[in-house]
């Protein structure tokens, strides 16, 4: 599966795409290809952000998932550091980053300030960047500038 | 030029131009930017507004002016624009601004930005050297910078989710093509390539 927007109709069609394909090739049906960093992700990345439990005042929802490549089984307990320009501060600043946890689901959500267009499009940053597996920088796009929520996902593999 | 033809033209090109950069100044998204990236914009603005000007310039369209003194004029104005424009996004987002000079920015109006860089330094460079070239390669050449200039402008413009209004914006760009377009047929380029 691509990096793209996880929409109720992507969500639909993906889960329609791997019912079908593990009808049809059972043994094949686990394999899950790992998320590849996307061009800019990594754009403004501040190594070791802290774990906060909301950035600045929120409002925003970043939220997302995190798997194991090939059998897809979920995470946890993976540090996931979120940022972005944002009503309250410019990429760059240290305090419009932040860090979370995956929950026992390999779930992460952290609440940040609403994302603003900058640089011409409306885009987050969410990278995983530890040592149990490759790092991951994603960049993901706003699909409605007015949106208040946006998710991102990652599949990981070994280091 | 009659007066009234004068006076609609002057309105035109002042609404056009002034207008985008009215409609920038009162964007919301300036007050989330530092003043930094806000003068970065604006150059940017300015900088497409300018090149609606430059073509009516060089054909003495505009009532009342030098227009082959103020082209030069107004084109330095250009390249300055273009250098605070890309220094203003650099002190903003460095990492940013060095993927779209490498061209390998996830953006794809940045692509056209940074051709439009190229096309702007371009037409001036040719400018700045035109006693030393033939008039033939001269004007050939400048004709050709410019005009690849304002096509990659307008579509590094209207792909930019930013502070202009879209209409305004699309407005503007139509404006600055067409002006660019009368320009280069009038100054007869097909006549150029003729050897003689």
């Amino acid at each position: 599966m691509t990096l793209t927007a996880l929409t109720r109709r992507t969500f639909v069609a993906a889960g329609a795409a791997t019912l079908a394909s593990g009808l049809l090739v059972p043994a094949r049906a686990a394999e899950i290809a790992p998320t590849q960093t996307m061009r800019g992700g990594a754009n403004n990345y501040r190594p070791g952000a802290p774990i906060v439990e909301r950035i600045g005042n929120g409002g925003f929802w970043m939220t997302g998932t995190v798997r194991r490549a090939g059998d897809g089984a979920p995470l946890p307990g993976q540090r996931i550091q979120v940022w972005a320009h944002t009503t309250e501060g410019h990429e760059r600043d240290p305090e419009s980053h932040g860090a979370t946890l995956t929950d026992e689901n390999g779930e992460f959500r952290l609440e940040m300030p609403q994302i603003v267009p900058a640089f011409g499009q409306a885009h987050g940053h969410v990278a995983y960047d530890s040592d149990a597996f490759k790092s991951v920088f994603l960049r993901p796009l706003l699909p409605r500038t007015s949106d208040t929520q946006l998710s991102a996902h990652f599949v990981l593999q070994p280091a | 030029m009659s007066g009234r033809r004068a006076t609609l033209i002057g309105a035109l090109v002042g609404a056009l131009t002034l207008g985008p950069l009215a409609i920038a100044a009162t964007s919301p998204l300036l007050q989330w930017r530092q003043p930094v990236y806000i003068a970065a914009g604006f150059a940017g603005v300015a900088g497409l507004a300018l090149l609606l000007l430059q073509p009516l310039l060089i054909r003495r369209l505009l009532p009342g002016i030098d227009g082959r003194r103020w082209h030069r004029v107004i084109g330095v104005a250009l390249v300055l624009m273009v250098v605070i424009h890309i220094a203003g996004l650099w002190i903003t987002s460095p990492p940013d601004v060095v993927d779209v000079l490498l061209f390998r920015s996830p953006t794809p109006f940045s692509i056209w930005g940074a051709l439009a860089m190229w096309a702007i330094f371009g037409a001036a460079f040719f400018a700045a050297l035109r006693r030393r070239l033939s008039p033939r390669v001269w004007r050939l050449s400048h004709l050709v910078a410019v005009t690849l200039a304002v096509l990659t402008t307008a579509a590094h413009a209207v792909l930019i989710d930013g502070t202009m209004g879209t209409l305004s914006k699309l407005a503007l760009c139509a404006a600055a093509l067409t002006a660019t377009a009368y320009a280069v047929v009038k100054a007869k380029p097909g006549r150029m390539l003729k050897r003689r």
